[in-house]
C-alpha cells in the first residue's frame, strides 16, 4: 500500500459558480469540490487528522480525497447516503481495509501525531489504541466477561485483580453492569441485541481506546434498544473521542458535537452538530438533513 | 398485448399454477425423502430382527420320515420347493455322525413332528453343535446318574465344577505360560542386544548368554509347576461325561468339559429361556471367539474395532484440521488454492484398497521397516519378525486416517467459511493478531462443525474393511492391542476388526449356514457400536453449539 499523496491534484480549484450551483450533480459526475469545513472545527485539538486521504478498491476509488481533522474529546458523526464511503473511511483509520485485497490507499492519517499508514506502525499495535463498534452486535463465543477482557487478554494479562476491574469498570461504562453483574460467566451469545451490542461496546472501551469508532451502532437494534445506546453514547461524550457512521438523522443531532456531510466519497460539508442541522452553508447539505434528498 | 389476454392466458396455464402453488415439489421432495428413509428403516430392522434373534434358544423338533428316518433338529427356514409343495430347512447338527449341520425336508417326507422334553442341545468347544436325548452321566467307569432326567440334574450339578476348572487350566496356559515366554524372549532380545553392541565374543555378551540360561533354567521350573497344575486340572476333568443317545438310537459320550454350554429348549421356561439368551449374549460380547470365528464370542473384534477408531480419530482430526485452517484462512485465494482443493475432494473417489496397498507399501514397509532397522534391530534378528515393518494398529488408524482426511477437511473448511467475518474482525479491532483470532474466536465457533466431520469420518472409518485386510486386521488375533502386559500400548500388533469378521465368518467360513446368523449379530454389533460413539460425537457438539454458536436477537 502506497502513503505517497494522490496522482491527481486532490483539490481541483472549484469556481464559485460550480460551489453555489448544485455541487452534488458535479460530485455525480465525476467531479471534485471543496469542502465546506466550518472554522470551529479547525480551531478545536484533533485526536486524528485524516489528510487528503484516497481509496480504491481495485479500480473504482471509494474516497475521494477526504481532509478532515477528527475532535478531541467529542463526538464527531458521519452522515451521508449509502455508499458514500462512510464506512469505508471508518475502517481505515483502522486498518481494518487493510484485510481486503483489492484496496489501495494514498493520502495520511494521523492518531494523535503517529501516522497511521506508516510502515513502521504495528497494526497490531495501532488497533489497540482504538476501539471499534459494528453495525450487526458481534459478541465473540465466550462468556460475558471474556468479551470484556478481550483486548486485555490478548495482551497477556491474566492477574484477576485486573481483569476484574477492567470488566466492571467498562461494563459500567456501557450502562450494563446492573443488567448482566449476576451472570457474568454465562455465554454472550445469550443477551439480547440491544444487550450485546452495549457489550461491544464495553469491550471496545475495556482497553482505554485514545479513539472509539462506531461503525451505525444501532442499525440491527429495535427503537428501546437504540435509545439506550444513543443515550450511552451521550454518556461516552467527554471521556472519549468518538467517531460515529450513522444512517439517522435524528441520532447525529442528538448525539454528536460534529457532523459531516459525505457523498460519493467526497466531504460536503463538516461542523458543528448545531450549525450542521440548522443554518448550514450549502443547501446541498440543507436538502439531505431535511430529507428532501437521500 | 393487453392486461385482460395476459390475465386470461395466464389463469389457463394449469402448468405454472401447479409450479406456483409448489405442491409437486412438495410432493415430490418428501416422497424422496419418504423413500430413503424405508430403505434405512428397512434396513436397519432387519439386521437388527435377524441380529436379535440369533441367540434365542429355538424348539427342537423330532421328526419322523416316511422311510423310518428319526431326524432331531431346529427348524431355522422354511420355503417353498420347485414342485409346490413346502420344505423345511433344519439345524440337525451332529457333524462327525452325518456329515451335514443342515438338511432339507419336505413336508411330505415328514410323518410325525414331536417336541420331546428331553431334547438337549450342547455347545461344544469343537465340533459344532450336538443334539441329543441325555442318557447317562459318567465319572470314569462309575455312573453318576441314569435316565434322562436323572443324567440331565447331574450335568447341571457338576457341570459348573469341570467349566471352571476347565477355565483355571485355560487362563494358566493363556496368561502364566504366556509371561513365561514373554522372559524368555526378553532374555534373548538382551543376547542379540549385547552381541550388536558389544560384538561376538564380548564379556557383555557372555554375560547375556550366561543370564538367559539362568532365565532359561527359572522359566523351565515355572513351566514344570505349571504343566503339574493343570495336568492335574485337566486330570480331575478327565473321565466326566455325559451319554448321549442320537435320534436314530446311535450313543455317544461328550466329555463335560468340552461342553460349553446345554440347554434343554422344549422345556424351557420364559425366564430359563431368557437366562439362556443373555449367557450367549454375554459370551458373544466378552470372550474369544471359537471354531474359526463361527461360534463363541467376538470380544477381540470389538475391542480392536473401538481402539483402532478412536486412534484414527485422534491422528485425522488435528491433521485435518490444521490444514483446513491454512487452506482458508492462510492460503490467498487463487487458482492454486482451488487446484489443491479440488484434489483433496478427489482423493475422497479413490477407492479404498487403493489407501490400503499405500498403507501396506509406505507406512508398514518403508516407515516401519525403518522403525524396526533404527529401533528394534535387535527383535528382527532374534525373532526373524519385523515389529513395526508388518501390519499393525498404528498402521491401520493412520491409513484410515488418511482415508477421511479428506472428509475432516471439506466439513472443516464449510465450519471455517460459516464463521461470520464480523467475529473475525471484531476480534481484529480489538487488537488481536490473526492466530489469536483463529484460535480464540475462529476455532471455538467452528469446533460443532468440525465434529460433524469428525463424526462422518468415525462412521466411514470403522465400516471399512478393504484396506484393513492389507493393513492389519487378522482373521484372528487373541493378543489385545491395549492391555494389561507392559507396555500396555502396543500400536504394533495385528488386531481384529467386526467389519472384517462379517466377511470372514459370512464368506469364509466351512459352515456358511450356522455362520449367518452370527453375521446378522456382528452387523447388528458393528451398527450399534458405530451409533454409541456417533451419539456421543453428536452430545458433545450440541453442548458445544449451545457453548459457541447459538446466536438469538
Amino acid at each position: 500500500m502506497s502513503t505517497s499523496s494522490s496522482p491527481a491534484d486532490p483539490r481541483p480549484s472549484a469556481s464559485p459558480a460550480v460551489a453555489a450551483a448544485d455541487r452534488l450533480a458535479v460530485v455525480a459526475a465525476g467531479g471534485q469540490v471543496e469542502p465546506e469545513v466550518h472554522e470551529r472545527v479547525r480551531q478545536t485539538p484533533a485526536v486524528l487528522e485524516i489528510d487528503r486521504f484516497n481509496l480504491w478498491y481495485g479500480s473504482k476509488q471509494a474516497l475521494h480525497s477526504i481532509t478532515m481533522p477528527i475532535p478531541h474529546g467529542k463526538v464527531t458523526a458521519l452522515i451521508g447516503p449509502s455508499g458514500c464511503g462512510k464506512s469505508t473511511l471508518l475502517r481505515s483509520v483502522n486498518r481494518l481495509n487493510d484485510l481486503v485485497p483489492s484496496v489501495r490507499i494514498t493520502g495520511e492519517m494521523r492518531l494523535n501525531g503517529d501516522p497511521i499508514y506508516d510502515q513502521r506502525m504495528d497494526v497490531i499495535e495501532l488497533r489497540k489504541r482504538m476501539g471499534m463498534v459494528f453495525q450487526r452486535p458481534n459478541p465473540f463465543p465466550m462468556s460475558i466477561y471474556e468479551n470484556v477482557v478481550y483486548a486485555l487478554r490478548i495482551d497477556g494479562e491474566s492477574r484477576r485483580a485486573v481483569l476484574d476491574e477492567v470488566c466492571e469498570r467498562s461494563l459500567r461504562g456501557a450502562a450494563l453492569w446492573d443488567e448482566v453483574k449476576d451472570r457474568l460467566g454465562e455465554s454472550a451469545l445469550g443477551l439480547s441485541g440491544g444487550q450485546q451490542q452495549r457489550l461491544c461496546i464495553a469491550r471496545a472501551i475495556a482497553a482505554e481506546p485514545e479513539v472509539l469508532l462506531l461503525d451505525e451502532p444501532c442499525s440491527a437494534l429495535d427503537p428501546i434498544a437504540t435509545g439506550k445506546v444513543e443515550d450511552l453514547i451521550q454518556e461516552l461524550r467527554g471521556h472519549y473521542s468518538v467517531l460515529m457512521v450513522t444512517h439517522n438523522m435524528q441520532q447525529a443531532s442528538r448525539s454528536s458535537d460534529y457532523t459531516a456531510f459525505m457523498y460519493l466519497g467526497r466531504l460536503i460539508e463538516y461542523g458543528p452538530t448545531t450549525d450542521i442541522f440548522t443554518k448550514p452553508v450549502l443547501r446541498e447539505t440543507e436538502a439531505y438533513v431535511t430529507g428532501r434528498f437521500g | 398485448m393487453n392486461s385482460d389476454s395476459l390475465r386470461a392466458r395466464r389463469r389457463r396455464s394449469t402448468h405454472a399454477a401447479l409450479a406456483a402453488h409448489g405442491e409437486a415439489w412438495v410432493w415430490l421432495t418428501g416422497g424422496c425423502l419418504a423413500l430413503a428413509m424405508a430403505m434405512i428403516i428397512g434396513l436397519l430392522s432387519y439386521i437388527v430382527s435377524e441380529g436379535v434373534a440369533t441367540f434365542w434358544p429355538r424348539p427342537l423338533d423330532l421328526l419322523e420320515l416316511a422311510d423310518g428316518r428319526k431326524v432331531l433338529g431346529e427348524e431355522t427356514g422354511r420355503d417353498t420347493a420347485p414342485d409346490g409343495s413346502g420344505r423345511r430347512l433344519v439345524r440337525t447338527a451332529n457333524f462327525e455322525l452325518t456329515g451335514k449341520h443342515f438338511e432339507w425336508f419336505a413336508d411330505g417326507e415328514v410323518k410325525a413332528t414331536t417336541r420331546p422334553a428331553e431334547a438337549t442341545v450342547v455347545e461344544r468347544l469343537e465340533g459344532g453343535r450336538f443334539q441329543g436325548f441325555p442318557s447317562r452321566l459318567l465319572h470314569g467307569d462309575e455312573v453318576v446318574a441314569t435316565g434322562g432326567e436323572g443324567a440331565w440334574q447331574g450335568f447341571v450339578a457338576h457341570h459348573p465344577d469341570v467349566r471352571r476348572r476347565w477355565r483355571e487350566a485355560w487362563r494358566i496356559d493363556k496368561g502364566d505360560r504366556g509371561d513365561l515366554q514373554r522372559r524368555l524372549r526378553a532374555a534373548r532380545l538382551a543376547v542379540v542386544r549385547a552381541e550388536l553392541a558389544s560384538g561376538a565374543d564380548s564379556p557383555a555378551r557372555a554375560a547375556a548368554v550366561a543370564a538367559e540360561a539362568t532365565v532359561a533354567a527359572g522359566v523351565a521350573e515355572e513351566e514344570r509347576r505349571l504343566d503339574e497344575r493343570t495336568a492335574a486340572l485337566r486330570a480331575d476333568n478327565e473321565g466326566w461325561g455325559l451319554e448321549f443317545t442320537t435320534a436314530p438310537g446311535e450313543t455317544v459320550v461328550l466329555p463335560l468339559a468340552e461342553i460349553v454350554r446345554a440347554w434343554q429348549p422344549n422345556k424351557l421356561s420364559f425366564p430359563e429361556r431368557l437366562g439362556v439368551y443373555a449367557s450367549r449374549w454375554g459370551e458373544f460380547l466378552g470372550d474369544d471367539p471359537r471354531e474359526a470365528n463361527s461360534a463363541g464370542g467376538v470380544f477381540p473384534a470389538i475391542w480392536g474395532t473401538i481402539a483402532m477408531t478412536l486412534i484414527m480419530a485422534l491422528l485425522v482430526a488435528p491433521f485435518g484440521v490444521l490444514a483446513a485452517l491454512y487452506l482458508r484462512e492462510y492460503a490467498s485465494r487463487g487458482p492454486m488454492t482451488a487446484a489443491v482443493r479440488i484434489a483433496i475432494n478427489n482423493l475422497a473417489g479413490v477407492p479404498s484398497i487403493v489407501y490400503g496397498a499405500f498403507g501396506l507399501g509406505f507406512f508398514c514397509y518403508v516407515l516401519g521397516g525403518s522403525i524396526d532397522e533404527l529401533l528394534f534391530r535387535p527383535a528382527l534378528i532374534a525373532d526373524g519378525q519385523p515389529t513395526f515393518g508388518t501390519g499393525g494398529l498404528l498402521w491401520a488408524s493412520l491409513t484410515l486416517a488418511l482415508l477421511t482426511l479428506p472428509v475432516v477437511i471439506v466439513a472443516t473448511e464449510e465450519a471455517l467459511s460459516a464463521v461470520p467475518n464480523s467475529m473475525r474482525e471484531g476480534s481484529y479491532a480489538c487488537g488481536a493478531s490473526k492466530w489469536q483470532t483463529i484460535r480464540r474466536i475462529v476455532l471455538p465457533r467452528a469446533l460443532p462443525g468440525i465434529m460433524t466431520g469428525l463424526i462422518l469420518a468415525m462412521a466411514r472409518g470403522a465400516g471399512e474393511v478393504a484396506p484393513l485386510m492389507l493393513v492389519g486386521v487378522k482373521k484372528l488375533a487373541l493378543d489385545l492391542p491395549i492391555d494389561g502386559t507392559f507396555p500396555f500400548v502396543h500400536p504394533e500388533r495385528e488386531f481384529m476388526h467386526l467389519a472384517y469378521l462379517i466377511y470372514d465368518v459370512g464368506f469364509q467360513s466351512p459352515n456358511s449356514q450356522a455362520a449367518k446368523p452370527m453375521v446378522f449379530t456382528i452387523t447388528f454389533l458393528l451398527v450399534a457400536i458405530i451409533a454409541l460413539l456417533n451419539v456421543a460425537a453428536i452430545w458433545i457438539r450440541g453442548r458445544l453449539r449451545r457453548r459457541y454458536v447459538s446466536q438469538q436477537f
